[in-house]
């Protein structure tokens, strides 16, 4: 129900507010502000029937993402960018989350800077394009869309010091947000709906206990390495078979405590980007429900052919490896597969761009193939056209849940 | 940041004469009987990156008028700040007002003199830095006529030099020179360069493409003088004549000598940018 979740999330969106307030105050002498964001009208489509009992096969529904900044006249600022989903078909994926609400600062130390962030935000670690596999800080909004990994604001004090000897950041993350899942009547799930409201915890502190995290980057010429630290509640959920009041099986989320290290690397060298993302992992469950610490890696590189024979259009090749050392135990598709795509920029007016990828299971040899357009139809609107298509699903990979879940999306874009 | 004459700073074409004159006469210049039209060119251009020295830091608004060949018109518009590094390129960004979808992207530069730009891009919808190829040479910036060559810094050492000839224009003499650009990656085999004797001002360059045909024209105009000493064009109108399409650039709002430092030309700079 839209209502209990907005409720659920009172708490956590009333302390992403009054946090940055209570450390500052709102900027006072406003020199500059602004009002911006986007209303996209969204409709997906399904063309196989459901394989389980309530699927729909269209999904139908309206984004509202407004977002507003105000700056003092000493740099100060604060942002403001809440987020609402109206599913016309599942209500699970109805809903409204604080993506961004902080307080930002910053000033000299020396010969150093430094930058502070008080508030909700969220945060990108990484480099690589088939999978993210640093970044950790902000939970998975995983109703938008099943594998862009689109993020939960993260209530958090992020502290940025840097020079020329690099940048180290601290973050101190004090609450923890919950993945969102499809209800029942939504696709791209699992046989089984999964009940948030009977999450549990490893931490005895539950969503209260306080995450922290640490990264330090430097660039040495054309490389850029990233070497990063998480300790606290996991992102990922374990999930737990629980039948729900009526009796009906269910899924309950169990978060461990978990300790991760990070490292990132891109070389960037004329036409080519090298990229490299490797963690490890301890405290987390693997899918048999047994602790077992691994390590995972996603490494590959891209090319771009500028002005492809004399024209206007760029065309990029992308090349990934996902591997995880848990293989067929891990608790994601990425156990070991390969990823290949094209991205075709027109550099035209409207920006027209066109992304085709596959990502092949090298263990099950199953596809998920992506093609994606994009193009602006007016200074206002803009259009997105997605289709992705799972081919030769496997029994063995965890793809195969959503295996009758190939879908077709036309999102519609008012940008303000 | 459009730079359109040889020079370091966006502004080097642009300084007042007087003094300059008085030890490096143009008219000697063109005239001098033992330096060969290589040295001239090469003279004019470091003349020029000289005179537009010391300009610490500046922010403008930049508003591009796309025309197609039928007459249609997109427009874009940008936020541009620039960082005088002594001794290096500058430091620039820019940040997309309009279209509205692109909003808030932000791209920052990292010239250098001898090796290669830096890059990186802002996507606020991800809040993700990326850093990109500087490779792409003769791409078209934003779907414009203008050239991500052209948006970047025209460093000297980019371009090999000669000088060509006087001839007026409007009521100013003007010097022509050909420049070449050393780049192999670069989307010209040559440019024609034509600046006033007074002032070292860009009026107009020819660009020639691989094949030495007459690819576009772009004439500046509206030309303002700041802090006493740098002019800059306040509109620059390039012209495509195989494709019949154009792109006006019009600058407005300059202030000099703001508070930027370096500290907001660096990747958690990027990110703060709105």
């Amino acid at each position: 129900m839209p209502h209990r979740l907005v409720f659920r999330c009172a708490r956590f969106f009333t302390a992403g507010l009054l946090l940055p307030v209570c450390a500052g105050g709102l900027p006072a002498e406003i020199v500059r502000h602004e009002t911006s964001g986007r209303v996209s009208f969204e409709s997906r489509w399904h063309p196989q029937s459901a394989a389980y009992a309530g699927q729909r096969s269209h999904a139908g529904g309206v984004v509202f993402e407004p977002e507003f900044y105000l700056e003092d006249h000493g740099g100060r600022s604060f942002n403001l960018a809440p987020f609402y989903r109206h599913d016309a078909g599942d209500p699970d994926r109805t809903h409204f989350d604080l993506r961004e609400a902080y307080l930002l600062l910053y000033g000299d130390a020396a010969n150093s800077e430094w930058e502070l962030r008080l508030g909700v935000d969220r945060v990108f670690w990484g480099v690589t394009e088939s999978r993210h596999l640093v970044n950790i800080v902000n939970q998975i909004d995983l109703v938008e869309h099943p594998y862009k990994e689109p993020k939960l604001g993260q209530p958090m004090a992020h502290l940025t010091f840097s020079g020329d000897w690099g940048t180290a950041e601290v973050f101190g993350l004090t609450y923890h947000r919950g993945r969102t899942f499809p209800g029942r009547s939504g696709r791209l799930r699992f046989p089984f709906v999964v009940d948030n409201d009977k999450v549990t915890y490893e931490s005895d502190a539950k969503q209260w206990h306080l995450d922290l995290a640490g990264r330090y980057s430097r660039s040495f010429g054309p490389l850029d390495l990233g070497m990063s630290v998480f300790d606290g509640t996991s992102r990922d959920p374990f999930l737990i078979p629980d039948p729900d009041r009526s009796g009906e099986p269910a899924l309950v989320p169990y978060y461990e405590q978990i300790r991760q290290f990070g490292l990132d690397a891109q070389l960037t060298a004329g036409s080519w980007l090298f990229k490299l993302e490797a963690i490890r992992r301890n405290g987390a469950r693997n899918l048999l429900g047994v602790e077992e610490d691994y390590s995972a890696s996603t490494f590959g590189g891209e090319y771009t052919f500028y002005s492809v024979s004399g024209s206007a259009v760029d065309l990029t090749l992308l090349s990934e490896w996902n591997y995880d050392g848990r293989r067929q135990y891990a608790t994601n598709i990425f156990q070991n597969d390969f990823f290949l795509g094209a991205r075709i920029a027109f550099n035209d007016v409207q920006s027209t761009e066109i992304l085709a990828s596959i990502l092949r299971d090298a263990d099950s040899s199953g596809q998920v193939l992506t093609l994606e357009l994009n193009r602006r139809i007016s200074d206002q609107w803009s259009l997105r056209l997605e289709a992705i298509a799972l081919r030769g699903i496997q029994e063995v990979d965890l793809t195969y849940l959503t295996r009758r879940d190939s879908f077709v999306e036309l999102n519609l874009i008012y940008n303000f | 940041m459009i730079r359109t004459c040889p020079a370091r700073s966006p502004l080097a074409h642009v300084v007042p004469a007087a003094a300059v004159i008085a030890c490096l006469g143009s008219s000697a210049l063109a005239r001098s009987d033992d330096a060969s039209p290589e040295e001239i060119g090469l003279k004019i251009a470091l003349e020029a990156r000289e005179r537009g020295d010391g300009f610490g830091n500046f922010t403008a608004r930049q508003t591009m008028l796309l025309r197609n060949k039928q007459g249609r018109e997109s427009r874009r518009q940008l936020r541009v700040r620039v960082l005088e590094v002594p001794g290096d390129g500058d430091k620039s960004m820019f940040v997309f007002d309009e279209p509205r979808d692109v909003k808030g992207t932000a791209f920052l530069i990292h010239s250098h003199r001898d090796k290669a730009d830096d890059q990186w891009l802002y996507l606020p919808a991800l809040k993700r830095v990326k850093r990109i190829s500087s490779s792409n040479r003769s791409g078209s910036f934003m779907g414009s006529e203008f050239a991500y060559e052209d948006m970047s810094a025209q460093e000297v050492e980019r371009f090999s030099y000669r000088y060509l000839r006087d001839e007026p224009c409007g009521e100013l003499t003007c010097t022509v020179s050909e420049r070449v650009p050393v780049d192999r990656k670069s989307g010209y085999r040559r440019q024609l360069v034509w600046q006033d004797k007074d002032e070292f001002r860009v009026w107009k360059v020819e660009y020639y493409d691989r094949k030495d045909s007459h690819l576009k024209t772009l004439t500046l105009g509206n030309y303002q003088q700041y802090l006493d000493r740098y002019w800059q064009a306040g509109e620059m109108t390039m012209v495509n004549h195989l494709t019949g399409k154009s792109t006006v650039l019009t600058w407005t709002e300059y202030e000099f000598r703001t508070r930027l430092n370096d500290r907001d030309f660096t990747r958690t700079g990027l990110q703060r940018v709105r």
